[in-house]
């Protein structure tokens, strides 16, 4: 089995996870109580992964990162490194995949929280920042952990982006779906068999004693 | 820097209605002030521009010489600066937190402590907001604002989220409570018995208007234009006193007044000290005898002061040693023949007078 690959595709799934809590939360915010007009068009980008084929965005992160790119001459500027076929470019196109994944729930369960309670809050003099904090965060922490479970699990399984973006560097970017599919290829069943059946068993136990793990917590809540 | 809250403001809904109330609180008179209006008069809108939720389209607010709002300088205080605590009609309790957690929510734990004591709430301390009784959970919105330190308290129909039995118990609650914190409030409602009840001052809107304010009495005494006497709803407002039953025991369920030299009788709503007896108009018959072969509990002789004929109906000024308006079709004044100066017989059964304590 191909140990390097799993390890590559977990620290890359925890990775992009963070990465998007730390990103997406507030995208999340802005969307579910803003009220610009415009809101309409940052939802369709935010949601365009979603339609459009892993090579296509894939293609087009890779013009955007590569190293004649403003991206690409600011990153070399600054690491001396390059960001193709490198984790951290890997990390940026998955984010960017998984981004409606970790976005959408949060901005539900956000504007699912009671107006009421925020104002509330707001007329006790306390801060919007802080209202966020204590009321809509926890209010919101189911939205929250389907989000980082969604990201976390699409981020597990990709392919076609990581593929495009990363390429099939042994210990920097292959990761477990092309460490299985480079097996298939080389006709070594077994091994494919073998790393197939880990993920899938992988898979399952994570979102299981997540959904477990919530039910307890929430168990703990009042009940009505 | 007068002490009172003046407000001035102007704002159009995106439904088409549009508030335009002028209003000046004489605080140091008007502990509790109440917005009293008919449903869609634009009540709620008015405590949420007060409070800084909502921006008007133009206007003043100046709270105790502080500017909250000024439209003309650009002036718009955040709710946050204001400190007017909100208690929602279903109180908006924090449901993630316990009783302890909300009334903390804005202050140090030991005045949170402090002030579950004094609201009675320590025994409830750990329990979560949907485990309590709604009497108690206004009691805990009440603390929570106060723990803040709240400058003004404003209230959205205050008693409307709780069943008609403990409505009467948490309305004599809610007043002494609302005294105690020392903290102006104003209080909405479109029930003259909770108006009664609570309020000091009254302000009176009807059709995004402000068309009368003064005190409670006054106002439902002496409406200033028939829409206000339509909106408030009561034409008799008297104030009375409990007189004991004289042998214990005797008449259960009923309670004896005594209104001016009249003694008038009621059922019994469990109320004590002073209070005020609530009649109807039209609750009220005349009759030229004294008819004593009836059901009718109460039978008042008094005179008439005038018969002004109002539609089909005539309304017909009395004074029993008080004043007393009644209303009777336009027909039986005809047929009775009544004229400034007759001697007549108002006859009012105990179930049509409504008493409403008045905690002072």
């Amino acid at each position: 089995m191909d140990w390097q690959a799993i390890w590559l595709s977990i620290r890359l799934a925890l990775s992009t996870t963070a990465l998007l809590l730390l990103v997406g939360v507030p995208l999340a915010y802005w969307l579910a109580f803003s009220t610009r007009r415009w809101r309409f068009l940052v939802e369709a980008v935010v949601a365009l992964p979603l339609v459009l084929p892993p090579t296509v965005l894939g293609f087009y992160v890779l013009l955007a990162i590569g190293p004649r790119s403003p991206v690409g001459v600011l990153y070399a500027r600054l690491t001396g490194g390059m960001l193709p076929f490198s984790f951290q470019g890997l990390l940026i196109a998955s984010a960017l995949y998984s981004l409606p994944f970790s976005v959408q729930p949060v901005a539900n369960a956000f504007q699912a929280v009671d107006r009421k309670l925020v104002e509330a809050s707001w007329c006790l003099g306390v801060s919007p920042f802080a209202t966020f904090r204590k009321v809509i965060v926890p209010l919101a922490r189911p939205g929250i952990a389907t989000g980082a479970i969604l990201s976390f699990a699409h981020t597990m399984g990709e392919f076609g982006v990581v593929l495009m973006v990363g390429g099939n560097i042994a210990g920097v970017t292959r990761t477990v779906s092309i460490s299985i599919y480079d097996q298939v290829q080389a006709l070594r069943y077994d091994a494919a068999l073998e790393t197939s059946l880990f993920l899938l068993g992988f898979s399952f136990v994570v979102l299981a004693l997540t959904y477990a793990l919530q039910r307890r917590i929430w168990a703990v809540w009042p009940m009505s | 820097m007068a002490d009172e809250l003046i407000c001035r403001c102007r704002k159009r809904l995106r439904s088409g209605f549009e508030l335009d109330a002028a209003l000046t609180i004489p605080l140091d008179r008007a502990r509790v002030t109440v917005l009293f209006g008919p449903s869609g008069s634009g009540k709620t809108t008015l405590l949420r521009l007060l409070a800084g939720l909502d921006r008007p389209d133009e206007g003043v607010i100046v709270f105790r010489g502080a500017a909250w709002c000024d439209s003309a300088r650009g002036v718009h205080l955040p709710p946050q600066q204001r400190r007017a605590g909100f208690l929602f009609q279903d109180y908006a309790l924090f449901p993630h937190l316990t009783v302890a957690g909300n009334v903390a929510f804005a202050c140090p734990r030991d005045r949170a402590a402090a002030l579950l004591e004094t609201f009675g709430l320590s025994d409830l301390a750990a329990r979560y907001p949907r485990a309590i009784s709604g009497g108690q959970q206004q009691r805990v919105a009440l603390a929570r604002a106060l723990a803040a330190g709240s400058a003004l308290l404003l209230l959205d129909e205050p008693l409307s989220a709780l069943d008609a039995a403990s409505r009467v118990r948490v309305r004599a609650d809610l007043r002494r409570m609302l005294l105690a914190s020392g903290i102006p409030a104003i209080l909405v409602t479109h029930d003259r018995a909770e108006a009664i009840a609570l309020g000091d001052w009254m302000a009176v809107l009807v059709e995004g208007r402000i068309r009368q304010t003064g005190p409670v009495q006054e106002v439902l005494r002496r409406p200033a234009d028939v829409q206000v006497a339509e909106s408030v709803g009561v034409e008799n407002v008297l104030p009375a006193k409990i007189v004991l039953p004289e042998m214990p025991g005797r008449d259960p369920g009923l309670l004896t007044l005594q209104v001016g030299p009249q003694r008038l009788q009621c059922v019994d709503g469990g109320e004590t000290g002073p209070l005020f007896a609530c009649i109807h108009a039209e609750d009220i018959a005349l009759s030229r005898d004294l008819a004593r072969s009836s059901s009718i509990r109460n039978r008042i002789a008094g005179r008439v002061v005038s018969v002004a004929r109002e539609g089909p109906l005539a309304r017909v000024e009395l004074d029993c040693g008080f004043p007393l308006v009644a209303l009777i079709t336009a027909q039986s004044a005809a047929e009775m023949e009544l004229h400034p100066g007759d001697s007549v017989c108002a006859i009012v059964k105990a179930t049509s007078i409504h008493t409403a304590a008045s905690v002072t």
